[in-house]
């Protein structure tokens, strides 16, 4: 385990440098940083001055080591538009990205649970189809148009939710969330709701899938035989096998939901990390830009990491086939 | 058990397989919605009552004008008119020329590209392979969305560095379909009876895996076509996408949202429905496409 463990480890680190390599080559090798750092009309000295300023006109080798010991530092420059460091703003949305994430992901897990596993238990009964015709329809539907039709009825036409913002927040150790206040929680539940759905689909299928599949083993008939109730074969018996893909996925779909995030946050107006990236798409604000996608994939690397291991731990299958191989 | 991928189907057998796709009548039906928006796009500037991009057909008194409306030239909007008086039939059939363009363009490259060095990849195996399918890994362990944002704030905009944005998250999905079903393909006989023949590894890749190894592939295709359409919308939505000039149904949506608030629902409604029906029906015929080119294959997520 600790051999896997390490192993994963160094493998996460390449792939961080690689990430960061291709960041950098993307950012500052392929676009000339000067044409948008620098005033238009500053003349060829200046030019001059703030390429020697930026080290520009270093060796691209000794460019991209500045960047990485200022990465490994928390350093990746000042934002253009708030002159404030780029972590620093960025850390600063995080935590409302994170709260939307979550209540997203604890929808699609309460809901899409239940309901694949009743579609798994009775595919033929018209419930059974009626909640598959919607997953199919929940991967279908862009998610930003599924924002804008949830604003248009609950804003514009039911006038029961805000269309945008985050609404009142709370300040729990030292972070500001929305969901201890009333306003905060109408604020976010049509944000979350429409993050959740592409992933409350999937959820479904993955748990109808898994609990069709485990009620043909001959365990779950052996226990039906022995004469446990349907209950308790499908409580014990079917839900616990068929967790472990399903914890795998939903771990490993908090990244997605993350990066989704942007489409939706940018609709409901919601202040976190995906909107201050489009924002700064926009008005071009590079350092911004870039601190944005190291500690992207930053997350998804841990993610996919901390999956990993925790999958190992929960089903010592995958361990033995490791050692063996 | 051997995978059994369908051999490429003679003429005799494609009536055949017209049939097998036409028991399911969803699929059927979804084949003919399908037909009928791409006929729609294509014969959009004979078949639309306005030009919804010459400027001097709009008029401005017609703007933000109800589904149902009497438009001053005579015509009727039937699904209301927008900010500018554009007739939103109109402007939805040529935004779904262009979104189809796009996510048909795109998706004709990117199953090129991803076909050959899925190919390559299999075919030459060691270190090669195992660089190529690494970097295929670390694409697909992010979210397309993610990448393509990415590659357009880097190059910028313009149609045809959406293509590419496209293009770029697209491929490994192809290279890694193609290599999976050339690597079953690489120990069959009769690639040893070519290779026995001394046949150039070139024309046994291309002339002998390749014609094999299509069906799924085709199948990858069109799911893909769905998403690329729905991801170059999501991009113009954002604002990173088609330029003005090109109004994709991303980019209308888009115009809608800001009339969003003020109840001109259709604006941005009508052209999200043609959207929301291109791609079910892509989405439908794709899924029993899989069924009649290779029963063996599960759904993608195991439904």
């Amino acid at each position: 385990m600790l051999v896997f463990a390490f192993k994963r480890l160094a493998q996460s680190i390449a792939v961080l440098f690689v990430m960061s390599a291709l960041v950098f080559v993307g950012v500052y090798a392929i676009g000339n940083p000067v044409d948008i750092l620098i005033n238009p009309q500053a003349d060829q000295a200046e030019i001059a001055a703030a390429t020697r300023a930026l080290g520009l006109d270093q060796p691209l080798w000794n460019q991209y080591w500045t960047f990485v010991s200022g990465a490994l530092a928390g350093d990746l420059g000042k934002s253009f538009a708030a002159n404030i460091p780029a972590v620093r703003l960025i850390l600063e949305r995080m935590p409302a990205t994170l709260e939307l994430a979550l209540a997203a992901m604890v929808i699609a897990v309460v809901l899409g649970i239940p309901l694949g596993l009743w579609a798994g238990l009775k595919p033929d009964s018209v419930s059974g189809r009626v909640i598959m015709a919607g997953s199919i329809l929940g991967f279908s539907l862009p998610t930003f148009w599924v924002g804008l039709l949830l604003i248009m009825v609950f804003s514009v036409w039911l006038g029961w939710l805000p269309p945008t913002g985050r609404g009142e927040t709370v300040t729990v150790l030292g972070v500001p969330v929305s969901f201890l206040t009333w306003d905060g929680l109408k604020h976010l539940f049509m944000p979350a709701m429409n993050l959740a759905l592409f992933k409350l689909s999937l959820l479904i299928r993955l748990t109808r899938a898994g609990t069709r599949e485990a009620l043909a083993q001959d365990y779950v008939r052996f226990a039906r035989a022995k004469g446990l109730s349907m209950e308790r074969v499908v409580r014990v018996h079917v839900l616990k096998n068929i967790m472990i893909p399903i914890v795998t996925v939903t771990g490993l779909e908090f990244g997605s939901v993350i990066a989704f995030a942007i489409v939706t946050e940018t609709i409901f107006a919601w202040p976190g990390m995906g909107k201050l990236l489009i924002d700064s798409i926009n008005v071009l604000d590079r350092p911004v830009i870039v601190a944005y996608l190291l500690i992207i994939v930053l997350i998804f690397v841990l993610i996919n990491l901390i999956v990993d291991l925790a999958y190992t731990a929960l089903d010592p299958r995958v361990r033995l086939a490791g050692r063996s191989a | 058990m051997k995978t059994t991928f369908l051999i490429p189907l003679p003429s005799s057998l494609l009536p055949q397989a017209g049939r097998d796709f036409a028991r399911d009548r969803v699929a059927a039906a979804a084949l003919a919605v399908l037909s009928l928006i791409l006929l729609a796009a294509i014969a959009a500037p004979l078949i639309t009552p306005q030009d919804p991009y010459d400027l001097a057909r709009l008029d401005i008194l017609d703007s933000k004008l109800a589904p149902g409306a009497k438009a001053g030239a005579g015509f009727t909007f039937w699904l209301g008119s927008d900010d500018q008086g554009r007739d939103m039939v109109s402007a939805i059939l040529y935004g779904l020329r262009i979104s189809l363009g796009v996510g048909a363009l795109s998706t004709a490259v990117a199953l090129g590209l991803g076909m050959t060095i899925g190919l390559v990849s299999a075919y030459a195996g060691g270190w090669l392979d195992n660089l190529i399918m690494r970097l295929v890994d670390l694409q697909l362990s992010f979210p397309s969305i993610l990448i393509a944002l990415v590659l357009l704030a880097v190059v910028g905009q313009g149609v045809d560095k959406i293509v590419i944005a496209l293009v770029f998250v697209q491929w490994a999905y192809y290279a890694r379909t193609v290599r999976g079903a050339a690597l079953v393909e690489k120990r069959r006989e009769y690639v040893d009876a070519a290779r026995v023949m001394a046949f150039s590894a070139r024309r046994i890749v291309f002339r002998h895996i390749l014609p094999n190894v299509l069906p799924p592939l085709i199948v990858v295709a069109t799911v893909q076509v769905a998403h690329a359409i729905a991801l170059e919308a999501t991009l113009s939505f954002l604002g990173l996408g088609m330029p003005i000039t090109s109004p994709s149904l991303g980019l209308l949506i888009a115009n809608g949202f800001a009339h969003l608030l003020s109840g001109r629902y259709w604006i941005s409604f009508f052209p999200g429905m043609a959207l929301l029906v291109t791609i079910v029906a892509i989405n439908l015929v794709g899924d029993r496409l899989r069924d009649v080119l290779n029963p063996r294959l599960t759904s993608h997520y195991g439904a």
